[in-house]
């Protein structure tokens, strides 16, 4: 791949992480100018934004108080339990919904009617049914995640070339092996679409999450410093989710690229 | 294997003798009668194929030409077990065809080749659902890439391969099976003049070695022609035979065929036959029904 971009003589990688690189610094630039300044428009106030610069001395005070290991260590166990059960239920149903309209009739309702319900809102009844608090955050981001996953495999399966499958029955395909052999293969384009959407989305609800979380968390940090009115680690705990957020779902989208290799090829038909 | 490996020689007079073809391999004779098939629900129902009955031997070559929208495909698709008959006797070698089987293959106008797959693992395809291990099905996918010529390619993506080499690599996935019936649905429709005339005649030198019944799908009357021992000619809605034309030009067959007077002439009685039909523009059917009923349960 890496040659026929080259050949193309699209803007060389310097160029490119330059302009992305410089993108990041205008942002910095105009939020450290509209905070110095106290930027005031009525609609919108920056009088009590943190400065860039008081947000990175934050930054520093963080990393030495030995606090930041813990904080990212719950998050990063929530968000990656919550995530991995949401992969496993959301692909096994999106499997099994794309598949049958009978699973799909009697299983789409309900979740058509569970997915517009926001992650705060799940927080009273996921306290009352979870006995331990642990337990709770997971299921809220596990939440986030499923319905992007769920929707992109019933997607990606539906979308499967009929002709494919008949063309596999014809060269003696099982149903279970059309399954794993034709229906999973065709639908992973669409799966990492929504596992790399999915894990975004639990990063997301991490926050509503931590807010019951006792102690430790990036989100219960970000949540508690509004709470005593430490603002400039607001911010701090904000891009902490962002960046890992970020991360996450890049390191989901190249394991997909990794193994749908032909998929580059097609031009993303 | 043997039945591949029939050499050059052989290939020269199988139209003349067909009596050395082993009969304990695949035989492949079709057995039709009042095949009736009908596609669409409701009031939308119609019937694509209407009663008809016809005899195709083993080894034979049968082109079924007909306008688009006539029910050709259909009947094909019946044949491969995509599409269940309404009413009739539809049977392969004296069992009635309930479903697809390895033992029909069949070959689509284009992309259905599996894009995840490079080229020799989709030829290995059928052998993998037998459970053949993978060495073993490596080489014989091998085997069988050098007979459409394309051994040289077998890592790449079917995405990287032009539309004729799809379709070699296709025919390649499909006799892998050693089908009795080579099904082909407009193989080379999509396909350039220059690509499709040797297409064809690759198609003719390997089913020279090999043998198969086929049964081959077109619109095309000088496709037709050049392919066929005999062509069936069907009308549109509903889909009968309007007529049962044998060719009797001598094998192997070249291009210098197409302009002779004799070729000419079948082409001018196939253009007046399909010229009846003229005025009706229908919607082309699929092997595989209507497209609301092509959702295949597990």
């Amino acid at each position: 791949m890496a040659n026929l971009k080259r050949t193309n003589a699209l803007p060389s990688r310097v160029t490119t992480a330059s302009m992305q690189l410089g993108s990041v610094a205008a942002c910095v630039l105009v939020w450290h100018f509209a905070s110095t300044l106290r930027i005031d428009l009525g609609v919108i106030t920056f009088s009590n934004v943190p400065t860039p610069q008081a947000v990175v001395s934050a930054i520093w005070q963080l990393l030495q108080s030995n606090a930041l290991l813990p904080h990212l260590g719950s998050s990063l166990a929530r968000v990656f339990s919550g995530y991995v059960m949401a992969a496993i239920v959301g692909v096994t149903l999106g499997l099994v919904i794309g598949r049958s309209r009978k699973a799909e009739n009697w299983l789409m309702p309900p979740l058509e009617l569970l997915r517009p319900i926001p992650a705060v809102a799940w927080i009273p009844l996921a306290i009352l049914m979870f006995p331990s608090s642990e337990a709770s955050m997971i299921f809220i981001t596990f939440t986030g995640a499923l319905f992007p996953i769920l929707l992109n495999t019933i997607h990606g399966v539906e979308a499967v070339d009929p002709r494919l499958i008949a063309s596999s029955r014809s060269l003696g395909a099982s149903p279970r092996a059309i399954l794993r052999e034709v229906v999973l293969p065709g639908a992973l384009p669409s799966i990492f679409t929504g596992l790399s959407i999915g894990m975004g989305t639990s990063w997301f609800c991490l926050v509503t999450a931590e807010m019951i979380s006792g102690q430790w968390g990036i989100g219960y940090y970000t949540w508690s410093s509004y709470v005593i009115q430490n603002y400039a680690d607001i911010v701090v705990g904000m891009l902490l989710i962002g960046l890992l957020g970020m991360g996450s779902s890049w390191l989901i989208k190249r394991i997909g690229d990794w193994l749908t290799p032909w998929y580059r090829l097609q031009g993303k038909s | 294997m043997t039945i591949y490996q029939n050499n050059s020689a052989d290939y020269q007079h199988h139209s003349s003798d067909k009596s050395n073809r082993n009969p304990a391999v695949a035989l492949g004779e079709i057995n039709a009668q009042q095949l009736s098939i009908r596609l669409g629900t409701g009031v939308s129902e119609f019937e694509a194929v209407q009663a008809v009955d016809f005899n195709i031997q083993p080894g034979e070559f049968v082109c079924l030409l007909g306008p688009s929208g006539c029910g050709k495909s259909t009947l094909l698709g019946a044949l491969a077990g995509h599409i269940i008959p309404a009413n009739g006797v539809l049977e392969v070698d004296g069992q009635t065809i309930t479903g697809p089987s390895p033992e029909r293959g069949m070959v689509f106008q284009h992309h259905t080749l599996f894009p995840w797959l490079n080229v020799v693992d989709n030829v290995a395809f059928g052998l993998k659902m037998r459970g053949v291990n993978k060495a073993e099905r490596h080489a014989q996918a091998l085997e069988m890439l050098q007979q459409v010529g394309l051994h040289d390619v077998a890592t790449r993506w079917p995405s990287q391969l032009s539309g004729g080499m799809q379709q070699r690599v296709e025919i390649a996935r499909v006799l892998i099976n050693k089908p009795r019936l080579l099904l082909m649905d407009e193989p080379f429709g999509a396909l350039d003049a220059q690509t499709r005339l040797k297409m064809q005649q690759l198609l003719l030198d390997i089913w020279g070695r090999i043998r198969t019944t086929l049964v081959f799908v077109t619109h095309d009357i000088d496709e037709a022609l050049f392919l066929a021992d005999r062509i069936l000619v069907m009308s549109p809605r509903p889909g009968r035979f309007i007529e049962n034309l044998p060719v009797n030009f001598a094998r192997p067959r070249t291009t210098e065929l197409v302009t002779t007077p004799e070729f000419m002439q079948l082409k001018r009685h196939c253009l007046d036959l399909l010229s009846h039909e003229e005025g009706r523009q229908l919607p082309r059917l699929s092997p595989l029904g209507l497209p609301p009923e092509t959702r295949i349960a597990v």
